[in-house]
């Protein structure tokens, strides 16, 4: 009896707890809310609507019927036109578009003589992405006026199919570079703000705002270690998915060094922006499980970014993690180059900017 | 130099609705220490933190060192050192690590501050903990070495606030040893404190309550204007009797301290030990005149005035 009361006071106690600590209350309710609204609605495995591109070298009104009839099977969405097959895999390299659909100068003769009329040329690295365009090889044409759907059934398939990039179609090719957009989220964000916040949790803060360090000084003394640690994360990612599951790093190292130190940069100065505002480091914690858990499932890490609702995706825009997960995978698996990505990087440095200068705005020297 | 080390008019500091700093004037000279004694909860700390700019005084005018606070507070902190009440230093580095890290960010070169280092640890007694962690020190090596951070840059005026509250009575005198020391050198210096010990070794004192400044002057001045209003009562049954006091007009306070009954009165009433003998008339008491200690002065201070008490 004496014991059941004990439990209940310690029950009592912990409620008591809880309804005071406002962010713990909001994680309770929202974690849920978030979870469930993001794998519910935002993702969505089925991949619908893939960005590709068209280079009809035939330029014959059979062309055209090809594209028109691949375009209304909804899985992919034409974006882009090229002139040469060179032209259209730059865009591909480049992230432009996921796949390049090339029809052949004979396409007209091909038809005829029941061949294969045309070729894809797909960026394979996401598995998703490169099962959904292999759906398409068989797909039935149909290709003389009159003859009913599917008339022209080629025994050789329809398209060829090239996978560049993952023609074994390992997901650990498009998985080992995104994780590490996701482990620097993690690490970067939550190591920053723990790192400020413990500062002022301890009391040294109130020892460190009377001398005549100013705030900024302190921000960049404080960030200066973790792009270390962030270097040393990635070399040990590109280390261990090398040798462990054989996802070779085809990039320049230059480009490599270029993207990560712009996606640490964001991510810190989002951590230093959460160190103004938790008052604890349990706060921060919770703070950056907010943002952690979009980032591994809006930024395409788990999920491909062209299957989500345009509300999710303007979401995932926001986070740098998105960014990052493009940037990561265009240089290791298609040694994109910088011209190329430069969309992104800017984007993470006006984040970076504009971070920087709201935490500092933040920060003040005074407890008051 | 007439202009004092800090000066204060009309300082108020308040969070929410608590009034934690009332309206405070202050000034508070060169080359002595000055304590401020006061309660827990009495607005020391609150003081303090706005003397040195951390807080933004809710309203008034402070100025620190001839500048005006808080707009001048980054010129000041080159002048200032600040000793806080919790251990602020970094636990898990090590004393010469700590020193290291203060000193370069109060601007010391290299060179001065290795050797200031050198001669910090030898006047606080820390050359033998040189590489031990901060944390695994005893209270009385931490604060001898938050001492030493705090005054690394050859501060002009010294902010300590309740530095003695976590050590033990003989690390005390040697503290108060040290602040002596800092004292000849130049160093101005304000305390606060609720022990009346340290209180007593101060060559100023203002006493604080619920963020009111209720007296001010030197320890003995101020022990001096109790005088013939402190009586000390021996005696049976001593609970009794302190009620029995407690209850006649004109005592304001009464409390046991070992087998005497200690009794304070209010002004202006005449010879205390005779009133005493003729309203308690208890042949078994002696009733004697007593030496105002800091602590009468402190609870004549700090009691509520009539009109707060009628409230």
């Amino acid at each position: 009896m004496n014991s059941l009361r004990r439990i209940g006071s310690v029950t009592g106690k912990e409620f008591k707890h809880l309804a005071r600590d406002r962010l713990t209350l909001g994680l309770i309710v929202m974690l849920p809310l978030i979870q469930l609204l993001l794998f519910g609605y935002a993702i969505n495995t089925m991949v619908r609507d893939i960005p590709i591109g068209v280079v009809d070298l035939s330029n014959s009104a059979l062309g055209r019927v090809v594209v028109e009839q691949v375009r209304v099977t909804q899985v992919v969405n034409i974006v882009a036109h090229y002139a040469t097959p060179a032209e259209g895999q730059d865009a591909v390299i480049a992230g432009e578009v996921r796949a390049l659909l090339v029809l052949p100068r004979d396409l007209v003769q091909r038809a005829a003589s029941g061949e294969t009329v045309g070729q894809w040329l797909v960026d394979g690295s996401d598995t998703m992405v490169g099962g959904a365009i292999l759906g398409l090889r068989q797909m039935p044409l149909k290709l003389e006026a009159g003859a009913p759907p599917g008339a022209y059934q080629a025994s050789p398939p329809s398209f060829e199919v090239a996978l560049f990039f993952n023609p074994e179609r390992r997901s650990q090719v498009n998985i080992v570079p995104g994780l590490a957009a996701v482990i620097l989220t993690m690490t970067m964000i939550l190591f920053t703000s723990v790192a400020l916040v413990r500062e002022r949790e301890k009391g040294n803060m109130e020892m460190l705002i009377t001398t005549p360090i100013h705030p900024l000084e302190l921000m960049i003394g404080k960030l200066v270690p973790y792009i270390f640690v962030g270097i040393l994360q990635i070399g040990i990612i590109i280390g261990l998915g090398w040798s462990v599951f054989a996802v070779a790093f085809y990039g320049d190292y230059l480009n490599l060094a270029v993207i990560t130190l712009s996606f640490i940069a964001a991510s810190l100065t989002l951590g230093l922006l959460i160190s103004t505002q938790a008052k604890t480091q349990m706060q921060a914690m919770q703070m950056t499980v907010f943002v952690l858990l979009p980032s591994i499932l809006l930024s395409g890490f788990m999920f491909p970014y062209d299957a989500m609702p345009v509300a999710a995706q303007y979401i995932a825009e926001v986070l740098p993690a998105t960014h990052f997960v493009r940037l990561i995978r265009g240089v290791y698996l298609r040694d994109a180059q910088i011209d190329q990505l430069a969309p992104d990087i800017f984007w993470l440095l006006g984040f970076t900017v504009v971070m920087l200068t709201v935490a500092t705005l933040r920060f003040r020297k005074t407890l008051d | 130099m007439s202009e004092p080390a800090v000066r204060a008019r009309g300082l108020s500091r308040r969070f929410g609705q608590l009034l934690a700093v009332d309206n405070l004037d202050l000034d508070i000279p060169h080359g002595q220490i000055f304590g401020f004694l006061g309660p827990n909860g009495s607005g020391k700390t609150t003081t303090i933190r706005a003397l040195c700019g951390l807080l933004t005084p809710s309203s008034g005018e402070v100025t620190v060192l001839g500048k005006s606070i808080p707009a001048a507070a980054n010129e000041v902190r080159r002048r200032i050192g600040y000793m806080t009440q919790r251990f602020s230093l970094y636990e898990d580095l090590s004393v010469a690590e700590n020193l290291n890290f203060i000193g370069s960010i109060q601007g010391l070169p290299r060179r001065e501050r290795r050797q200031r280092i050198g001669e910090l640890l030898r006047q606080y007694d820390l050359e033998s903990m040189r590489e031990r962690r901060a944390g695994a020190m005893s209270g009385g090596q931490k604060q001898r070495l938050a001492l030493a951070a705090a005054t690394i840059h050859r501060p002009d005026l010294l902010f300590l606030d309740e530095p003695t509250s976590a050590v033990d009575p003989e690390n005390r005198r040697d503290f108060w040893e040290k602040l002596f020391d800092l004292l000849e050198t130049g160093t101005s210096i304000l305390v606060s404190t609720h022990y009346m010990d340290e209180a007593e070794r101060c060559h100023r004192l203002a006493i604080l309550d619920r963020g009111r400044l209720r007296l001010e002057g030197a320890p003995s001045e101020l022990m001096g204007a109790l005088h013939g209003r402190v009586v000390e009562i021996d005696g049976p049954d001593l609970r009794r009797v302190k009620d029995a006091a407690l209850a006649l007009p004109g005592v304001e306070s009464a409390a046991q301290q070992g087998l005497r009954l200690r009794v304070l009165l209010g002004p202006g009433g005449g010879d205390a030990t005779s009133y005493l003998k003729n309203a308690l008339a208890n042949p078994q008491l002696d009733i004697h005149p007593a030496r105002p200690s800091l602590e009468d002065v402190f609870v004549a201070a700090t009691l509520p005035s009539a009109q707060e008490r009628g409230a």
